[in-house]
């Protein structure tokens, strides 16, 4: 009878979360921006058909970096996940924390049971109504490590780099525009290429919508917000 | 086995519905009430009556419904809101037992907003059309027991660019209608006045006229069908779907309409 290996579970550990890193440091980066009127999504995504950034529900978007089809998996739960609370109780119940806790768990659950541990960091972000409460950016990571975010947060390859350069150049009461322009360059500070439209994906959401905050900004929309104040 | 995996991706092609993920997850919060066996007892009654309709008019559909509740020869209800938001293409008029029609309406805009959010796109208008027949037909027991909801499903469809109409039976039949339909305990005598009424190419203001003519003669003529209330200022909803989406025609706008073909029949009858 063959022995089963033995390893000890801190290697175990150790190995999987070097697995997850590099899986997510080769993939390209997300920020979230907090502006006057709501919370800005700019993705680094020459795809127009793939998304790496979605409604969830009224209030609440999502965003994934990594593997594609292990987070869209984790959106699509979320979507489910939203809808059936919504339906259950009242749209007003559905909130960024609970699918926050929920991504948390799953990927803690995946990431201790399974042999191989989903590639992947995602964002939570719920824009607050008018009354003056405080937008809430969730971060979940790879491990189900989940932190709550002020005013900007960044995920994927060169995250750390990009989050020191927010955190350098961020103030608040941005308008869109500023805002998009300082998300864009966040994103070119660890590469010498320039960004254009065509290599953005954005999407807000934007308190000052009825119901359904969420809004993409397609290409077309976006060139005379880049070239702006220029 | 693990081929068996892998298939099931294609086979759950419902993944988008957020029906099927109800039936699937938590089946007691799905509208489904008695069994429809003939040694049940029927269902005490709920409120009922109602005048729905939809017309087509230039840019779309427009839809119209009174705001009473009757239960059995008693008022349940002065202000209900019989035209609901299905998405931003199409709305949704409700006919028949007044808990379960909302209840479904409820169950349906969530249906559409979950496919748009899953799928990232919207469903065609027939896609929705068919897909509310199908959650007709769940309602079939509690239909043969006097729970019967049938709507009628209108809205703009992009392909054709125009509005589109469709009305249903309790089966979970889907009929679509070229002009105008209306449902409910007045809807024949709507559609008598629709009939005589409907001109084709109409503009809004035509549409809206003819609409609350209809839901006036049916007022008249159902004891189940509110009227105009003058003395509370409630007015039938009228809602108006085109190609720039769902909107609301004001009830200042109704009033003065209401107003209007009231006058036109003062002395004539």
């Amino acid at each position: 009878m063959p022995l089963p290996y033995y390893v000890s579970p801190e290697q175990m550990m150790k190995d999987k979360a070097e697995y997850a890193r590099k899986g997510i440091s080769r993939g390209k980066s997300i920020v979230a921006l907090e502006y006057r009127d709501g919370v800005l999504l700019v993705a680094e995504n020459p795809s127009t058909l793939l998304h790496k950034i979605s409604e969830i529900y009224d209030r609440i978007a999502f965003a994934g970096v990594g593997k594609y089809n292990e987070f869209e998996n984790l959106r699509v739960a979320g979507v489910r996940h939203a809808d059936l609370k919504g339906y259950s109780y009242s749209r007003g119940d559905v909130t960024g924390k609970a699918l926050a806790n929920a991504y948390s768990q799953a990927l803690g659950n995946i990431f201790t049971q399974d042999i191989k541990p989903f590639e992947v960091e995602v964002l939570v972000v719920e824009v607050a109504d008018t009354n003056g409460a405080k937008n809430e950016i969730f971060r979940i990571l790879y491990d189900g490590t989940i932190e709550d975010e002020r005013n900007y947060a960044a995920m994927g390859g060169q995250a750390d780099e990009i989050r020191r350069f927010l955190k350098d150049n961020y103030r608040e009461g941005l308008s869109l525009e500023e805002a998009l322009q300082l998300g864009v360059r966040a994103l070119m500070v660890t590469q010498n290429k320039q960004l254009t439209e065509h290599d953005l994906e954005v999407a807000v959401l934007d308190r000052t919508k009825e119901r359904r905050k969420f809004r993409r900004i397609p290409p077309e929309a976006l060139r005379p917000l880049l070239e702006g104040s220029k | 086995m693990t081929d068996e995996r892998w298939q099931a991706v294609f086979a759950n092609y419902a993944n988008s519905s957020f029906v099927e993920l109800v039936r699937g997850t938590s089946p007691h919060l799905l509208p489904t009430l008695g069994s429809g066996s003939p040694e049940e007892p029927a269902l005490p009654a709920a409120p009922h009556g109602t005048t729905v309709l939809a017309v087509r008019y230039r840019d779309g559909v427009l839809m119209a419904g009174d705001r009473q509740a009757t239960e059995g020869f008693q008022v349940a209800h002065r202000r209900i809101e019989k035209i609901y938001k299905a998405d931003d293409l199409s709305g949704i008029g409700i006919a028949g037992a007044a808990g379960p029609s909302m209840e479904m309406a409820r169950l349906f805009q969530t249906e559409l907003e979950h496919y748009e959010k899953v799928e990232g796109e919207n469903l065609s208008l027939e896609g929705k059309a068919n897909r509310l027949a199908q959650m007709i037909r769940m309602n079939l027991p509690a239909a043969l027991q006097g729970l019967v909801v049938v709507p009628i499903f209108a809205g703009f469809d992009e392909k054709t660019g125009g509005g589109r109409i469709f009305k249903y039976d309790i089966t979970g039949g889907r009929y679509e209608e070229t002009e105008y339909f209306a449902q409910g305990s007045g809807g024949k005598d709507a559609r008598d006045t629709l009939k005589k009424r409907y001109r084709k190419d109409m503009t809004k203001e035509q549409a809206l006229s003819v609409a609350l003519e209809a839901m006036l003669d049916a007022a008249e003529e159902d004891i189940g069908t509110g009227g105009p209330d003058l003395l509370r200022g409630i007015f039938p909803t009228v809602k108006t779907i085109t190609r720039s989406g769902f909107g609301e025609v004001p009830d200042d706008e109704v009033r003065t309409a209401c107003e209007a073909l009231l006058a036109a029949r003062k002395g004539q009858v």
